[in-house]
């Protein structure tokens, strides 16, 4: 300041005083006494911790952060670093400016740490000074592993998860959302079974949160019951095991519904014939003939539980021979549709009889004459469904087409490897499955990969793998004008790698 | 030589005692060990004045003197003056003077040549200290601090003054007071030097807290190993007429 002013100041030189308990000269301080004496006089790392016990699982490898949390930590890691340091007690009388680990044997059980910490001394010096920390692990197993120790099938709450149709393709679904959401990471088992998958968890909240889980993507009813398995009169305790059944509803994609005629009402006369689009927690329908939609939730689904028409796999391939427009492009929900009316005719049939359907379809937009389809074949089918009794004057369309087929071009592709790979949670399979039982299971696995292939909307929501094995054939790519749908590679997930060592990285997750 | 003693616990022995070349007071109410202290050390030279200053203790830091005067603040009761004015020899001149800054220890450190105040002390003042001490008076700072009365201290020989105080301002120090001056702490590092010690030309009281370090610094100072009351006599000899047989 005063030089900024211009005005003159004397420079000042710092003197030396003696040390007023040794007698060295030294620059004058707070305390006036060399770092040495203060440092004999005062300890600052008085009444600091220099010996803690901590606890250690060894089975899971895992340090127990008091009261019951239990954390991951390597040996010289940074996370056990932080944890050692958090568990010394009164270590905000002082700062502390540096930590770092001293070297001990692995199987020592001791981990020392050397501390630097600073604090303030006699009218305002600071003085740091460092000291070591030992740590003795004491072995004690978590309480996970003391129950996996003890009975690993000891399980409190089971989620049973069914839905009363045929194939299992929505529970390969599910499995990749499932493990895209780590919606199951705490199941102790899981298991498939006839129509479901059954989960086990230790603990009921554990079960709660994965029934929401569920759902929260597809439409469900469940419930919940309880049984008591001991009870301990004098201190109030009883001690349960909990159920919880969860139905998802037996609507799929792809499926062809007739609405019973008061819902086909109330939603504003759609259909009655109608297909599902999609099914998340809410079920989207779509009329074929007028491109009408409407979404139903879990809730107004359940309160009327409509079966299907036709499903899936009562798919039938069909020509198309002749296919003209009527309407201009329609977006819904992310997909476009066109009417148009079309000529088409078996592929069974062709070059046999000359049995042709008029029909109207919603894909105008992706079927070009010359295309197959898979479409259902009312004209064919024998059905016996109430609720299309119930409409009266009911105009039954002879087919009506779901989707282009790529039946042809697979036939080329068959065998090779697939540039991407899938997750599998880890489920116990029964044993006694027959052989036709697992050949079904395989083909209707293959199935669910074709769709989502076919579906980008599907692949949004899991998380799809770079499979290394797959070497992209230049050959293939470069004779195909028109090319089967297939997963672009920028979607797949390269870094991570799908092995064994994941169950040790999902146990790190936790 | 310089003694260590303590008053009731305290260290700060230069708070409740002065000590001049002429003259010592000593806190009145105080354990008899301090006084006797004092008695021992001073009897048979120098009168030794147990008093109070306004009514309180702390007397070493209301009153400032030399053995040409004392300076008490207006705090000081008709009767203590009175007391003052009996015991002390009569060439001494006790003056009670009206200033703001009744801490008057603190506010002037002197010897029996010069003082050095406090700056913002009444010119008033500082001309009553010049007649009654009969000294040459500077307004300075020590080591920044503006109470020069507390932080240092020097007798006709030597002078300590606050540890930080710089070099440069040590050489002024000692150009305007004519002695020779060290930077130095007393009671195991304290800076406050004149609440510590109190000091005359041959002698020198600390606080019991004192280290031999320190002490040997204080006594080098002060020039105190070759001092003896009789070595300074003749020359006190005037003004010590009465108690001198």
């Amino acid at each position: 300041m005063a030089e900024e002013a211009g005005m003159f100041t004397v420079p000042q030189t710092i003197g030396s005083v003696l040390c007023c308990k040794c007698g060295v000269p030294m620059e004058p301080n707070a305390a006036n006494m060399c770092v040495k004496c203060l440092r004999s006089e005062v300890d600052i790392t008085e009444g600091l911790q220099k010996n803690v016990i901590i606890l250690h699982c060894p089975e899971c490898d895992n340090y127990l952060q008091p009261p019951r949390t239990w954390i991951k930590a390597q040996l010289e890691s940074k996370e056990l670093l932080t944890f050692c340091v958090k568990r010394l007690k009164n270590l905000n009388k002082v700062r502390l400016v540096h930590a770092e680990f001293v070297w001990t044997e692995p199987h020592s059980k001791r981990i020392k740490i050397r501390l630097r910490v600073q604090k303030e001394v006699l009218n305002g010096a600071i003085l740091e000074q460092a000291y070591i920390v030992e740590y003795v692990q004491q072995e004690n197993m978590c309480e996970s592993c003391t129950r996996v120790q003890a009975n690993p099938d000891q399980w409190v709450a089971a989620v049973q998860l069914r839905q009363h149709v045929s194939h299992r393709r929505t529970f390969f679904y599910l499995e990749q959302l499932i493990l895209k959401h780590d919606a199951a990471v705490r199941a102790i088992k899981i298991k498939q079974m006839d129509q479901g998958i059954d989960f086990f968890f230790s603990n009921r909240s554990h079960a709660v949160k994965f029934v929401e889980f569920v759902g929260k993507v597809a439409p469900i009813r469940s419930r919940h019951d309880k049984q008591l398995v001991s009870h301990d009169s004098k201190s109030n305790n009883y001690n349960y095991k909990y159920t919880f059944s969860v139905e998802i509803s037996p609507i799929c994609r792809e499926d062809l519904i007739c609405l019973p005629p008061k819902l086909a009402s109330s939603l504003g006369n759609i259909g009655p014939l109608v297909i599902c689009t999609k099914v998340t927690n809410a079920i989207a329908l779509l009329d074929p003939f007028t491109l009408r939609h409407c979404f139903l939730d879990a809730d107004q689904y359940w309160r009327v539980s409509f079966k299907s028409l036709l499903t899936s796999r009562q798919l039938v391939e069909y020509i198309i021979l002749d296919l003209e427009p009527i309407s201009s492009e329609v977006n819904i929900g992310g997909s476009k549709y066109v009417l148009a009316d079309c000529q088409v005719a078996r592929v069974s049939d062709f070059g046999k009889n000359d049995t042709i359907f008029n029909i109207r379809t919603h894909l105008g937009y992706l079927l070009r004459p010359g295309d197959y389809a898979l479409g259902y074949d009312l004209y064919g089918a024998n059905s016996n469904d109430i609720e299309l009794d119930k409409h009266k004057r009911l105009n039954i369309p002879e087919a009506i087409l779901m989707k282009k087929s790529y039946e042809e071009k697979r036939h080329r592709k068959r065998g090779k490897a697939r540039p991407y790979k899938l997750r599998s949670l880890n489920m116990e399979v029964d044993e006694s499955q027959s052989r036709a039982d697992q050949e079904k299971m395989s083909s209707e696995y293959e199935q669910f990969l074709r769709d989502l292939e076919e579906n980008p909307e599907m692949r949004f929501n899991i998380s799809l793998y770079r499979n290394k094995e797959y070497q992209p054939s230049e050959v293939a790519s470069m004779t195909d004008g028109e090319d089967l749908p297939s997963v672009p590679l920028e979607e797949l997930l390269a870094d991570l790698e799908i092995s064994d060592e994941e169950d040790g990285d999902e146990s790190m997750r936790e | 030589m310089a003694t260590r003693l303590q008053f009731e616990n305290s260290c700060e022995i230069g708070v409740f005692s002065k000590l001049t070349n002429a003259y010592c007071l000593v806190a009145i109410g105080g354990s008899e060990n301090f006084y006797s202290t004092f008695e021992t050390e001073l009897a048979d030279v120098i009168p030794v004045v147990k008093t109070s200053i306004g009514g309180t203790r702390i007397i070493g830091r209301l009153c400032a003197g030399n053995k040409n005067g004392l300076l008490v603040p207006h705090t000081t009761t008709d009767q203590e003056l009175q007391h003052l004015r009996n015991s002390l020899p009569d060439q001494v001149v006790v003056q009670r003077i009206e200033e703001k800054l009744s801490a008057l220890g603190n506010c002037i450190a002197c010897n029996d040549h010069v003082a050095l105040t406090h700056t913002d002390l009444d010119r008033e003042t500082e001309e009553i200290v010049a007649d009654v001490l009969g000294v040459e008076v500077f307004r300075q700072t020590i080591a920044g601090n503006i109470l020069v009365g507390s932080f240092c201290t020097f007798s006709n020989r030597g002078g300590l003054v606050h540890p930080h105080t710089s070099i440069e301002d040590l050489d002024e120090l000692s150009t305007l007071l004519q002695v020779p001056l060290v930077a130095g702490t007393v009671n195991r590092g304290s800076e406050v030097i004149a609440a510590g010690m109190t000091v005359n030309d041959w002698t020198a009281f600390c606080g019991s807290d004192t280290t031999a370090t320190e002490l040997s610094v204080i006594e080098s100072v002060f020039k105190l190993r070759e001092a003896q009351p009789s070595s300074i006599v003749d020359e006190m000899r005037k003004s010590l007429v009465d108690t001198y047989v």
